[in-house]
């Protein structure tokens, strides 16, 4: 009686131990199923926002077309090809004197509604419009081509003309000034908080700090670069170098602890041959110190920047969310980074806005993870050293 | 007025900036040259050539330097403003003057090395300081804004009041009516909705959390962990716009549609699909920290009670897992304070209308979406709304800061434990 009851408890036991190890199991399942729906819910999403609709129409070069851009088209085709394109048939009349009084078949943008229906997703032609297309698209005269305008224009109120090239360029602007100004000076507080520092009071208060400026809330620094660099020093505001100073504060400290843990990952017996050698202190971490730790360093320096080009929220605060549909010429033109982008182009009510959203997103990611993927490299390379 | 003196000041840095690199280079120059001749003739430096070089561009800069930022610190304090081209002819003379005496001071018994050496730790002492001063400076900006508004607002009614409606102030300030913004500012409602979300993520993430650190660590194969754990990262390395955009395009209407399949009704910007969301993000930070916790566990406390017959999920539970709960608790707090400050998640996913419930599904609004709100609007500087951001911000600083703080200790005396 006694035997029975305490077998049943094992094997009550045994039940219970696996079920706890399927439990564990289940949450990194649980996670991984998560990174699998969300990748391939913006993948299919987005995609498709890398192809473009275009339409072979018969474009006229004719006097009236000088005047409006519309008139080179047939009256049912002007509205079906995107308005931002027949807005620069007088612009490139203009340029190419030879142009007026010829004709000839083109291919052209579509407008974003033509685009939706090609792919298959909701719009609003209406049902002559459709068969319309469908005709065209059996004859050839319409097709899905590579958009080379997303990845050359730059913000657009027209979805078809919408690209990211301006918030590209404000992205690496803004990545610029982070790194001129966190990587120098968390370089040189790391070199000194481990090689040169007293054991004083002083320095736990710097290390707690260095902490505890890794973990406020992004935002803050937002409100920091408001009040201060905007406020106080007068930086232009939605400047990329407003947005990169506030980012570079955030990016210090990420910089600052893992070139700390890459120094002391550098034998002592290195810097006590260089000391014997008569080296003073500097010497050594310049010549011996600094070399075998840069690997260590860049990976840090490379997580923190891929950190900064995914931040939103402190640039919002700072106002790099304008519409900016130029790339800045400077550090101190509006400009508008990847991120706030993605986030102007999500709050877009049009439905072809969410597609780019999606696409834009895809590039974001693309260059994040290809950034963590060096840092990654970086760091399998570094730990075959020693 | 403002405009006309920051182009100024742009320009300003551009020429001190281009006019101090050929006097700096000069120097290094003519400070070699001149040990080099010196040497020639047989006299012997204590130096190499080199430091005399930097010794004599550290004479060049730093009087430049500091005329440039004693202008700087007056023209701040408002004692008095040095016009632009003032200031750049001045620093230039001053380098120039520098560059003299530096050069001038090359000789063969000066100590170039050493000075140059105590220049540079210098100077990393000052970029370490830089971390301070960014702490400073947030917790002061914030606190001097958070003044102003706290002058316009009560403080008690701040934190106590439960009708948040900054509108409505607007309409006060313009002067239509006699009441004061009093009463508009109840900051109640933004708790309740953090607290609502950052509860819903933490209810994901410690569970999923805690459990893939614990298979990681005590039952994964070396191979699996070497897989599992880099994947999980990249959740923590999404940015926050891409989660918000996939909380409020796809996960919001998937909540719609599952609250109306079992008869309830759920608004679009639910408080439960960005809390979901955040929770996946925070999922590595619990998972990573409690790795790391429940690796440093010493093997004798498992292999103790694996030997006296305890199955592996009951060690874990009775032995592992309460000696690692200190920093399991760590990274429960760093989990809220992350949570709590998440900004764009929320911005996108949650409601805008401050709401006081505890019904999940219908919209809320939380502490950092009314911070952006009250910024990226078309106010005024001053007014109450802008400034209110202040207000929630301070708030949120002391209690993220607290939490980091309280994690840091329940950490450390955890690591004294074992060590």
């Amino acid at each position: 009686m006694k035997f029975a009851n305490s077998l049943s408890q094992v094997k009550k036991r045994k039940r219970r131990d696996r079920r706890f190890k399927a439990y564990s199991y289940s949450a990194i399942a649980l996670a991984g199923a998560f990174l699998v729906f969300f990748f391939y819910n913006i993948i299919s999403n987005g995609w498709t926002a890398f192809q473009q609709a275009e339409l072979k129409v018969e474009v006229t070069y004719s006097e009236e077309a000088m005047e409006m851009g519309n008139w080179a088209l047939s009256e049912e085709m002007s509205y079906l090809v995107s308005r931002g394109y027949t807005r620069l048939i007088p612009v490139r009349m203009k340029e190419d004197k030879t142009l007026l009084g010829t004709s000839r078949q083109e291919w052209v943008l579509a407008d974003s509604e033509v685009d939706q229906f090609l792919k298959g997703k909701p719009n609003r032609l209406s049902k002559a419009e459709k068969t319309l297309i469908t005709e065209m698209k059996s004859h050839g005269q319409a097709r899905l081509a590579f958009n080379t305008g997303f990845f050359g224009n730059g913000d657009s109120k027209l979805p078809e003309m919408a690209g990211i090239w301006s918030a590209a360029v404000g992205s690496m602007y803004v990545l610029i000034i982070t790194f001129l100004f966190s990587f120098p000076i968390g370089v040189m507080t790391a070199i000194y908080l481990e090689e040169f520092a007293p054991n004083n009071k002083f320095m736990p208060i710097i290390e707690v700090n260095i902490n505890n400026l890794a973990a406020i809330p992004s935002i803050l620094f937002g409100l920091l670069g408001l009040a201060i660099f905007i406020n106080f020093f007068g930086v232009p505001r939605s400047s990329a170098l407003a947005g990169g100073l506030t980012l570079s504060l955030m990016t210090l400290p990420i910089i600052i602890i893992s070139t700390r843990a890459a120094i002391r990952a550098v034998p002592s017996s290195v810097r006590e041959g260089a000391l014997a050698l008569g080296a003073t202190p500097w010497q050594t971490v310049l010549t011996n110190i600094l070399p075998l730790s840069l690997p260590g360093i860049l990976t840090g320096t490379i997580i923190g920047l891929a950190q900064a080009i995914g931040e939103t929220a402190p640039l919002l605060i700072v106002g790099m969310m304008a519409y900016i549909p130029d790339a800045p010429g400077d550090f101190t033109s509006a400009a508008t980074v990847l991120p706030a982008q993605i986030y102007t182009w999500s709050s877009d009510s049009l439905r072809a806005f969410t597609e780019r959203t999606s696409a834009g997103i895809i590039v974001l990611l693309a260059v994040m993870l290809s950034m963590n993927g060096l840092a990654i490299y970086l760091r399998n390379k570094r730990e075959t050293k020693w | 007025m403002k405009q006309g003196l920051l182009v100024d000041t742009g320009t300003v840095f551009l020429y001190l900036f281009c006019g101090l690199l050929p006097f700096a280079a000069i120097a290094y120059f003519l400070a070699t040259r001149k040990t080099f001749s010196l040497k020639f003739k047989g006299q012997t430096f204590h130096s190499t050539s080199g430091s005399y070089g930097w010794y004599a561009v550290v004479w060049t800069l730093w009087p430049a330097l500091a005329a440039s930022l004693l202008a700087a610190v007056l023209s701040l304090t408002g004692v008095a403003h040095v016009p632009g081209s003032a200031l750049v002819a001045a620093a230039l003379a001053l380098a120039a003057g520098g560059l003299a005496v530096g050069v001038m001071k090359v000789k063969p018994g000066l100590r170039a090395r050493n000075i140059v050496e105590g220049v540079i730790v210098k100077l990393l002492f000052a970029a370490s300081l830089i971390s301070i001063f960014t702490t400073i400076g947030i917790v002061l900006s914030v606190i001097f804004e958070a003044i102003q508004f706290f002058e316009i607002v009560n403080i008690w009614d701040f934190i106590f009041g439960t009708n948040w409606n900054p509108d409505e102030a607007v309409v006060h300030a313009a002067g239509a009516a006699s009441e004061s913004a009093e009463g508009l500012f109840g900051s109640v409602p933004l708790f309740a909705g953090t607290f609502m979300i950052t509860a819903i993520a933490m209810l994901v993430a410690v569970p999923v959390g805690l459990f893939s650190a614990i298979c990681m660590a005590e039952y994964a194969s070396p191979t699996f962990r070497k897989i599992a754990k880099p994947t999980l990262e990249i959740l923590a390395g999404i940015p926050t716009v891409v989660y918000g955009f996939f909380a409020a395009i796809t996960v919001s209407p998937m909540i719609v549609q599952a609250a109306e399949a079992i008869g309830l009704q759920a608004d679009y910007t639910n408080a439960l699909s960005p809390g979901i969301v955040m929770g996946i993000m925070i999922i590595p930070l619990v998972s990573s920290l409690s790795d790391d916790i429940i690796t440093s566990v010493p093997n004798a406390m498992r292999e103790g009670a694996l030997a006296l017959g305890a199955y592996r999920s009951e060690s874990i539970k009775n032995v592992v897992l309460p000696a690692a709960l200190p920093g399991i608790v760590s990274a429960f707090l760093l989990g809220v304070s992350r949570a709590v400050g998440e900004t764009m998640i929320v911005v996108m996913a949650a409601g805008l209308r401050p709401n006081l419930t505890m019904n999940p599904l219908e919209g809320m609004t939380t502490v950092t979406v009314r911070i952006v709100d009250a910024l990226t609007g078309d106010q005024a500087f001053d007014s109450p709304e802008t400034l209110s951001a202040f207000g929630l911000g301070l708030v949120l600083l002391v209690f993220t800061l607290a939490l980091n703080i309280v994690s840091l200790l329940v950490i450390r005396r955890f690591r004294q434990q074992y060590e």
